[in-house]
């Protein structure tokens, strides 16, 4: 083997290591990326975003031929589903994606390396593969290892009746009942995937409100339309205990101190993902982790050992793959000596039940508990044309708006394509527009971003059509 | 280049008026120095000039209320159009040679992305500007270049530009050149036109309602104020008019032939209050705050009734002046008066005033202060009395006056001590004349 040092290894091939290898070979850079699975892409391309929107998308199609086209003067016979159909196409679409990412490791000179890392010094990673060993040197590290599912006490993951959102994406049939434990984005999406499917679905959730983080009264709004769709919640509600029985399982749920029971065929268990860095020898080299197991990092993605940087959901921040694909190109761009920034106010987060819940910047209770006046514009995607013509007029658009500047602080959407149409306002807010910038910016007719121009319209009480 | 026409600073205490009047249209071509509007204040109606020419866009309208500083037309060049056409093909030329190179450009290693922009945005002009910030600069007329940008590679965003038009409205505005005096160009404002509210046919036949007109409203506020910051009291005496009006007899025409004016009453008593004023010299102060403050000057403020109500106008260094420069004065500022043409240094800075209530017959009256003057010497009518004088029963031109004072800085002792010695200079006038 080529014994030269690299420039660079990078420590995972998820969105945020692979994003980051080919940056950095289109730079010029001596790269390799070490990938301890068998495909390139890590979570989200493999058992995260793309497989749940393969699937979301194949349950959508089903509910609306279900529910959707007799609006349309549509009569379609009883519809049925084809579960291991729909899984090979999931899997096909994830192994066209993860091929891609190998071809693009080749356009880019990346040297795709199998095995897992393990950091033996500042400058230095041991490969294991099998039982082959091996050691190379550079002159910097990137730690892009992602993370993991958290495990409940009470519940251990056996992955086939209590199981993790990996084999959610799975499962070999519709489960009867599906009890989620989680109602952040994850465990909706998957638990909205499987109601649409068939299943008796019911989302259990520690807090008093489903998708914290997002704004409290889309969340309710969602809550309310996924409750029309047949799900059921239980808030305020913990998982303490499951059992198994008659292959089934009993779970032991505690709400407000009542305890109860409920009997399901498979728990989902999505309360979160942790930082992954197990067996990676960071913290024996010398890396900082905080109390969460986040690797510590500073403005230019460095940790507490020189040379050795870290990106993505194994540092502190929400857990996103787009987040992760700006930081490694930050940080890389940071290591070539040019200006590599990420602005965090400007990063979307969606939820891709339907409707789609996207928000990005601040929320109304974020913005008053800072003491920031601001003038709130809301339309609703009711009084949208396109939105009517396609029959899909549930949610809105709402836009938050700093009340001397007008600037844009804030923008919540829930409703048809809203994880599409907030990519506006994300650009908006990088430019620090105003909501008068975005009002005063032709949006074609009919679509559905002109509730967006309606909204921020509405900020100053001049929407035109409500 | 545009120019903003403001309302300018307009004298003491006074912070707005009400347009009355265009005298421009929109859209009119106007020349500096071309008076654009009439503007009423409590004290008095302004006339506002052009500074250059253009065409003129009128923003406000006759009735508003305005303030100083307020921007109430625009003087556009003619070539506005123009102009505006080049700003925009200006921002559109830049957005695309400064977009490839600000964009994250797959190529060997440079310098730091932002000095790349920063280049980029320093050698053509500025970024585009967005709709929110093309609408304010072509609003107010703005130079983009003049204001910081703090939007991403330096772009204005409209946070910047209603920052940069919040501070350069409470900077002072630029003070307009006065109103030229004796413009018979313009003609007399005409009669307050006083229109009764709607009321119902039952009410109609006992009650009338009339707006107050601003000098009223203002009159009414000044007078309650006065009333309510002073502590008002007034001390009375008699003056033989006789002597005066015996030397007005003999000189009267010698005077008017010699001065172009007649002579008055005012001339004297305007004399003999400086002169008494010089004795008393309390009664020429004023308080501010915890100080006393004495005025070097007289200057006298002798109060003119007109149409629209009382007002009362300056005569300046009084004590400088002679009899037939009193008159002069008085008169040219009476004529003003009645015309409604008295500017705002004509209406300030008086240090003591001269009410006549005689001439309507009044025989005798508290006056009250005219703020923030400590002092107010009430004239009345002139009316033959019996009196004595050497022990004998005479008959006398007899006219009461009045001192109302301010008695937290005058007292009695003062207040009488005045009006006796502003009673013995009328009485017996050589002493004017001799100074004494």
């Amino acid at each position: 083997m080529d014994t030269t040092p690299y420039d660079l290894i990078i420590i995972g091939a998820g969105p945020g290591g692979y994003v980051a290898a080919i940056r950095a070979g289109q730079l010029g850079m001596r790269v390799a990326c070490v990938e301890k699975d068998k495909a390139l892409g890590g979570t989200c391309l493999n058992v995260g975003c793309i497989p749940s929107k393969a699937l979301l998308d194949s349950s959508e199609h089903f509910h609306f031929v279900r529910h959707g086209l007799a609006a349309h003067g549509i009569k379609v016979g009883v519809a049925e589903i084809d579960l291991p159909a729909m899984m090979s196409r999931k899997d096909r679409v994830v192994k066209g994606l993860t091929q891609g990412v190998a071809g693009l490791f080749k356009k880019n000179k990346v040297e795709r390396i199998s095995g897992s890392a393990r950091l033996l010094a500042a400058d230095s990673v041991e490969i294991t593969n099998g039982d082959q060993r091996s050691i190379l040197k550079s002159a910097k590290i990137l730690i892009a290892s992602g993370s993991a599912p958290i495990e409940l006490p009470g519940l251990p993951f056996d992955g086939v009746r209590i199981v993790s959102s990996t084999e959610a994406l799975s499962l070999p049939q519709v489960p009867e009942r599906l009890l989620v434990v989680g109602g952040g984005a994850i465990g909706l999406e998957l638990g909205s995937v499987w109601n649409r499917l068939g299943s008796a679905v019911k989302v259990v959730e520690f807090l008093d409100r489903i998708v914290p983080g997002m704004d409290k009264q889309m969340g309710e709004q969602l809550m309310k339309s996924l409750q029309k769709q047949g799900m059921s919640f239980q808030l305020q509600t913990t998982a303490r205990t499951a059992v198994m029985e008659n292959g089934a399982v009993r779970v032991t749920l505690d709400s407000k101190g009542k305890t109860t029971e409920e009997v399901c065929d498979v728990v989902l268990v999505a309360v979160g993902r942790r930082p992954f860095t197990d067996g990676l020898g960071a913290r024996e080299i010398g890396v900082e982790l905080d109390d969460r197991g986040c690797i510590k990092v500073d403005a230019h993605y460095a940790t507490t050992v020189a040379g050795v940087y870290a990106i993505g959901d194994v540092i502190p921040g929400p857990m996103l793959a787009h987040k992760a694909e700006e930081e490694g190109i930050a940080a890389v761009e940071l290591m070539a000596g040019q200006a590599g920034h990420v602005n965090y106010d400007a990063v979307p987060s969606v939820v891709y039940t339907w409707p789609e819940l996207a928000s990005v910047g601040m929320t109304e209770e974020q913005a008053r508990s800072q003491e920031i006046p601001i003038n709130v514009g809301s339309f609703p995607f009711l009084a949208n044309g396109r939105a009517r013509a396609m029959n899909d007029t549930e949610g809105g658009v709402k836009i938050i708006a700093d009340a001397k500047t007008d600037r844009v602080l804030g923008v919540h959407i829930l409703g048809p394509r809203a994880s599409d149409i907030i990519a506006e306002v994300a650009v908006a807010i990088e430019f620090g527009a105003s909501a008068e910038d975005i009002a005063r910016s032709v949006h074609a007719h009919p679509t559905l971003p002109e509730a967006i121009k309606e909204a921020a319209l509405a900020v100053h009480q001049r929407a035109i059509h409500i | 280049m545009a120019v903003e026409v403001r309302i300018p600073t307009l004298g003491e205490s006074v912070s707005e008026g009400v347009i009355t009047r265009w005298l421009k249209g929109e859209g009119d071509s106007v020349s500096a120095d071309d008076l654009l509007l009439e503007l009423e204040t409590d004290k008095a109606n302004v006339e506002i000039p052009a500074e250059r020419g253009g065409v003129l866009h009128i923003l406000r309208k006759e009735g508003e209320t305005v303030h100083v500083g307020d921007v109430v037309a625009r003087i556009e060049a003619a070539d506005r159009q123009q102009q505006a056409a080049r700003v925009q093909t200006a921002a559109a030329a830049t957005a695309t040679p400064a977009a490839p190179q600000a964009a994250p450009a797959p190529a060997p290693p440079t310098q730091a992305a932002s000095a790349v922009e920063e280049a980029a945005s320093g050698e053509s002009e500025a970024p585009a500007l967005s709709p929110a910030v093309r609408r304010l600069v072509e609003e107010h007329e703005l130079n983009p270049a003049a204001i910081k940008g703090s939007g991403r590679g330096g772009r204005l965003t409209k946070g910047d530009v209603l920052a940069h038009l919040d501070a350069s409205t409470t900077s002072a505005a630029k003070p307009a050149p006065l109103p030229p005096p004796d413009q018979s160009a313009v003609p007399a404002r005409p009669q307050l036109a006083i229109a009764p509210r709607p009321v119902s046919a039952a009410v109609a036949a006992d009650e009338e309602h009339v707006p107050m007109s601003r000098l009223r409203q203002r009159i009414a506020e000044r007078l309650v104020q006065a009333q309510h910051t002073a502590a008002i009291l007034t001390t009375f005496n008699e003056i033989d008019m006789q002597a005066v009006m015996d030397l007005r007899a003999k000189h009267k025409s010698r005077f008017a032939d010699a001065h172009g004016v007649s002579l008055g009453f005012m001339s004297f008593f305007g004399r003999a209050c400086v002169a008494a004023l010089r004795d008393v010299p309390v009664v020429n102060a004023y308080i501010d705050g915890t100080d006393i403050v004495y005025h070097r000057h007289v200057h006298l403020g002798v109060a003119v009734s007109t149409e629209r109500g009382l007002v009362v106008p300056v005569v300046h260094r009084a004590d400088e002046m002679s009899f037939a420069d009193i008159e002069k004065e008085i008169g040219r500022l009476a004529e003003r008066a009645r015309q409604n043409k008295l500017s705002i240094d004509d209406l300030s800075g008086g240090t003591f005033t001269i009410s006549n209530g005689g001439v309507f017959g009044s025989l005798l009256s508290t006056p009250i202060l005219n703020p923030p003057q400590s002092a107010i010497l009430g004239m009345h009518k002139i009316e033959k009395r019996p009196v004595v004088v050497d022990d004998a029963i005479v008959v006398r031109p007899m006219m009461y006056v009045a001192l109302s004072y301010d008695h937290r800085l005058i007292d009695g002792e003062h207040a009488v001590t005045f009006l006796v010695r502003v009673k013995e200079r009328i009485e017996d006038p050589v002493r004017l004349m001799l100074d004494v």
